[in-house]
């Protein structure tokens, strides 16, 4: 694998509605930094925040890994917090356990994975009830970094 | 439309963005819901919402949305204020319900984001 033009991650602790985003805005700016292009920052983000969003909603504690090399961006988020029993279903749009705290966010409505899915170019998810949830994101850079 | 036009057309007060009142607007979404927003809404759009927490404002930046106009006389949180003040979003105001704002910016030639989602 290419060197990598950045490697980090970010801890998100679950329950801090306040703070959500704020990993995401980090993300954010250091995509910016490296000198990607626009659209690949903003896809970037976006599946960023709707991870971060999730973890803050529905987990522990759980963390937010960027690596970047010149043709990728990758994103990991990675929560220790009651996992997903149904994947598949999960992922349908529309289907959501939030609670009101998390509806009175703008979020909850059974969008966030399916969102994360189409803004990635390859998405990957596994959950284990009681233990957690690992997605992984990919984003082409077409070489622009 | 400039967001000075925008501001006078709905009788708005600008909360955050004083400085920010020439840039061009061309385009806008109206939602509650975050995640449709982030699904659907483009870059220097309007945000139209009556939302009014941070993740608005979170929202706004990882979109790199031009403005926020808050509808229904709804005024930011103070952690929203701060946090739109951090990251330089201008952050509107009027008591225009905001199907009167969205009447009012298109008949002026403000389209949305997109016309209609993709049938799936």
């Amino acid at each position: 694998m290419d060197k990598p033009l950045y490697e980090g991650s970010f801890a998100v602790v679950g329950g801090s509605f306040d703070n959500a985003g704020e990993v995401s805005s980090n993300i954010k700016s250091i995509l910016k930094q490296i000198g990607l292009p626009n659209s690949v920052v903003r896809r970037a983000s976006l599946v960023a925040y709707e991870s971060e969003i999730n973890i803050v909603s529905y987990a522990r504690k759980g963390m937010i890994r960027l690596h970047v090399v010149p043709n990728i961006v990758m994103i990991e988020a990675i929560d220790e917090g009651q996992g997903i029993p149904d994947v598949d279903l999960a992922m349908q749009p529309g289907w959501s356990t939030a609670t009101d705290k998390i509806r009175e966010m703008g979020f909850g409505a059974g969008m966030g994975l399916c969102n994360i899915k189409s803004f990635s170019d390859i998405f990957q998810i596994s959950s284990e009830v009681g233990k957690g949830t690992y997605l992984k994101m990919i984003i082409k850079t077409n070489g622009s970094a | 439309m400039t967001l000075r036009e925008i501001k006078e057309l709905l009788d708005a007060e600008v909360l955050i963005g004083e400085d920010q009142l020439d840039m061009e607007v061309k385009t806008a979404f109206v939602a509650d819901l975050m995640s449709d927003v982030l699904a659907f809404a483009t870059a220097d759009s309007l945000l139209i919402t009556g939302l009014t927490n941070p993740q608005v404002v979170r929202t706004a930046d990882v979109l790199d949305i031009a403005a926020v106009m808050m509808g229904r006389g709804k005024r930011p949180s103070p952690e929203t204020f701060q946090l739109a003040e951090e990251l330089n979003i201008p952050i509107l105001t009027t008591k225009y319900i905001l199907f009167e704002i969205a009447g009012r910016l298109y008949s002026k030639g403000i389209k949305g984001c997109i016309e209609k989602v993709d049938s799936k």
